[in-house]
């Protein structure tokens, strides 16, 4: 993403957990901007920050990382960030290197690599109170003399503190280039990073910095190659030598950059970090709770459960009020188009019904992404996958993709956009391919309507309990070996190790966890709203048209002594029913006999393609009760068990036979019914290859359970 | 010499050798896991993997498979700069 104006250009990199985008927001004031690095799903934060003197300058904030070894997506674009090969984007005009001061050893690894880049750097020693309390005395000065004069600050981006000093620095970074001090590599190993150098070089006809051949000598990922244009052909034999070399002055040549940046550190550190009197943190103790062997899986239910019931439950009362709202604008509206039925039709049920559909689910969003902003900032979320990481292993997944589908039995919007928590590329793709299946709640007035008008008072309370309990598990019962097929077959991606640091816990800081949730709110709206929008309307027009208005007529002629109410349900049945839309469910209802769907019950499964819960309202028009059907209606039931098939080889049976009823159920707890998902699931996996593939998945496995439970049922009673 | 995973929580060792070709392992090194160093099993996981391990003033989570390869020497008088708790 290309930024117009010109001027200064800063990166702020660091270890995750250091604080860095506390930091961030500290720096820039929360005058942010949010895109995307072309071609990948890695947001690019960026805002002005005002260096106190009132030069301004654009502060990128790039991923969290250990290591500049391109290992995931995250990685390889801090890499091409700073060395300026993102397509649109400059190189950064310094680097803002965020350190956390408990840990200065490793957090300078990153801080060395960083400097064999050759780009001015600030050195922030960031969370200085929590050092300060464990009675860590740091030398700044010291520091910055051994590191070759680059500025270092001590800062508590959560107090507030030494920001100011943070912001001078940076602009003396910018004044005055200084770059920082670069490790001292062995003779062998320069000698085999500059023969690489050279003959990429001349290879590729392009230029090949240092910092490029230390990527190709150490690394075992092609990245950098493959960017270079430097092929496998070309690079072998170079690559085999240069590593001979490196291994034959002793060093393993996987292991060479982190042994000779440590051992590079271990004495740029000394003397630096004085430890005196202070108290150890409290951590350890908390750990000892939260993850005991007994009460830590028991506390985790309980966060859980406490968590994702409160989405539920939170979320309900401004889901409920947005629809009031909707449906009063529908009200408000509506009257005013009585002389243009078409007009009125497409704004009040196309598109205030469209919009409001989706922003519906913008309350389930906000909630959740407000907890899963505690559970990450506190250090808990990383407990939380080192808790479950057992159950997800042995089918591909990790112990980070629990919340992503525990959160999907809400909504799997909110929950897709949790995935962005997830590392490993792979796994992070899996677990959002499966969460789709989890039993959202807009499958529940489904459950509900077909429990409450057949099953419950065929069987009984109980049976009905036990079928929406079912019900539930269904999604989750397929979600598994799709999960465990799709890691262990189609996936090529090399899996990622789960190697994952257990932070220090922290009181999360209430600006910077409702300013992500925000912005993650503002991009679902931005990106999956159009595309929602377009499908609503899409299946608007496919209801409403084509509209001949001698049908009202025809009908009133017909049905003389019918009420007002009667007519207008019979009227609009009859609409639906020779509508593009009702003329394609009939044509299409032999794909669905097998399930022993009617055209009717086809039509609702077709209009509910968009957003599965419209089913209830369109069997409402198709069985002429109206519109306003819920879950709960006693009419709408009543339609139902007396509707009966008219022809062929069932005729005179009932059409929601227990079979056809499972079916239904079935069908709707395993099918791709959300335009909102589909538009997400494309989003976050980066195109509409993976969206397009679970639509097509999911819809087929439902066809075929549904089919499987209809015949299976049918033939047993 | 004993693989990492056998480590009883609570108990002390020294890392002797790792596989740099892995990619845990590399993992392990950036984060200053490097031949020599010390460090700690502090638990299993409720279901008994992955572990958590101590070293160099952090807690790192790992799986029991990745810890197999890893090599520790308990017997060695661990030096221990008795890493801090983070």
């Amino acid at each position: 993403m290309s930024t117009p104006e010109p001027g200064l250009l800063v990166a702020l990199v660091g270890n995750p957990n250091t604080g860095k985008s506390t930091l961030f927001n500290a720096l820039t004031g929360l005058r942010q901007r949010v895109g995307n690095y072309p071609g990948v799903t890695v947001a690019r934060k960026s805002g002005t920050c005002d260096l106190g003197d009132g030069q301004k300058v654009e502060l990128v904030d790039l991923p969290g990382l250990y290591s500049l070894a391109a290992a995931s997506p995250d990685e390889q674009v801090v890499i091409d960030a700073l060395s300026g090969n993102i397509a649109g984007d400059r190189r950064p005009d310094a680097v803002v290197l965020v350190v956390d001061s408990t840990n200065l050893l490793r957090n300078l690894f990153l801080a060395s690599q960083v400097a064999e880049l050759g780009r001015p750097v600030v050195i922030v020693l960031n969370q200085a109170d929590v050092a300060k309390e464990q009675g860590l005395r740091i030398d700044t000065e010291l520091l910055s003399r051994r590191l070759g004069g680059v500025p270092v600050v001590m800062s508590s981006a959560w107090k507030g503190e030494g920001i100011l000093d943070v912001r001078r620095a940076i602009a003396s970074a910018v004044a005055q280039q200084t770059p920082m001090k670069r490790v001292a590599w062995p003779t062998n190993i320069a000698a085999a990073l500059t023969e690489v150098a050279n003959v990429a070089a001349t290879d590729t006809g392009k230029v090949v910095t240092e910092a490029d051949a230390q990527r190709l000598l150490f690394d075992t990922n092609p990245s950098t190659a493959d960017r270079l244009g430097w092929t496998v052909a070309q690079r072998e034999k170079t690559l085999r030598s240069a590593r001979d070399r490196v291994r034959n002055s002793g060093y393993n040549p996987m292991a060479a950059e982190p042994l000779v940046h440590y051992a590079h550190l271990r004495i740029v550190l000394e003397g630096v970090v004085t430890e005196g009197a202070g108290k150890a943190g409290r951590s350890a103790a908390v750990d000892r709770l939260l993850l005991h062997r007994v009460l830590g899986p028991v506390l985790f239910l309980g966060i859980m459960l406490g968590f994702f019931g409160s989405v539920f439950w939170l979320a309900k009362f401004p889901m409920e009020w947005i629809q009031f709202g909707v449906d009063a604008l529908k009200g408000v509206v509506a009257p005013q188009l009585d002389a243009y039925p078409m007009l009125q039709s497409l704004l009040a049920d196309g598109i205030i019904g469209g919009v409001g559909a989706f922003l519906v689910f913008l309350p389930q969003i906000l909630i959740l992404f407000l907890f899963i902003g505690i559970l990450e900032d506190s250090g808990y979320m990383a407990r939380a996958a080192f808790i479950m990481d057992r159950l997800f292993s042995w089918c591909g997944l990790n112990g980070k993709s629990f919340v992503p589908l525990l959160s999907g039995f809400a909504c799997a919007i909110p929950s897709l956009l949790s995935t962005r928590t997830i590392e490993d590329p792979k796994a992070r793709l899996a677990t959002a391919f499966v969460v789709p299946f989890m039993s959202c709640s807009a499958r529940f007035p489904v459950y509900a309507l077909m429990c409450a008008a057949f099953i419950g008072p065929l069987y009984g309370p109980g049976w009905q309990s036990v079928v929406m309990i079912g019900m539930h598990c269904v999604g989750l019962f397929f979600a598994v070996p799709t999960a465990f097929v799709l890691t262990r077959l189609v996936l090529k991606v090399k899996p990622q190790p789960f190697v994952l640091e257990l932070p220090r816990y922290q009181m999360p800081k209430p600006r910077d966890v409702i300013w992500r949730m925000w912005q993650n709110a503002a991009e679902f709206v931005s990106k999956a709203g159009t595309v929602i929008f377009a499908i609503t309307i899409i299946v608007w027009a496919l209801s409403y048209f084509p509209r001949d208005p001698s049908v009202a007529e025809r009908i009133k002629v017909a049905n003389p002594s019918a009420t007002e109410e009667v007519l207008k349900a019979k009227v609009q049945a009859t609409y639906v029913e020779q509508s593009y839309m009702g003329r394609f469910g009939k044509a299409v209802q032999p794909i669905f006999d097998p399930l022993g769907f009617d055209w009717k019950i086809t039509v609702g499964v077709l209009a509910s393609f968009p957003a599965r819960e419209v089913i209830v309202s369109t069997l409402g028009v198709t069985y002429s009760v109206g519109e306003g059907a819920e879950a709960d209606s006693q009419h709408l039931r009543k339609a139902m068990q007396d509707a009966k098939w008219s022809e062929g080889p069932r005729a005179g049976t009932p059409i929601f036979s227990l079979a056809a009823v499972l079916a239904l159920m079935v069908f709707f707890a395993l099918c791709s019914q959300c335009g909102p998902t589909i538009a997400t699931l494309a989003q976050e996996t980066g195109g509409w290859k993976w969206a397009a593939g679970s639509f097509v998945y999911m819809t087929a496995l439902a066809w075929l359970a549904g089919t499987a439970v209809y015949q299976v049922v049918i033939r047993l009673s | 010499m004993t693989p990492l995973s056998q480590l009883l929580p609570g108990q002390f060792g020294k890392l002797a050798s790792l596989n740099p070709e892995r990619g845990v392992d590399q993992r392990l090194m950036a984060l200053g896991l490097l031949p020599g160093m010390v460090l700690k099993l502090i638990r299993r996981a409720p279901l008994g993997d992955p572990l958590a391990i101590e070293f160099g003033g952090q807690v790192v989570s790992l799986r029991l498979a990745e810890a197999e390869n890893l090599i520790v020497d308990v017997s060695a008088d661990c030096p221990i700069q008795r890493p801090r708790q983070p």
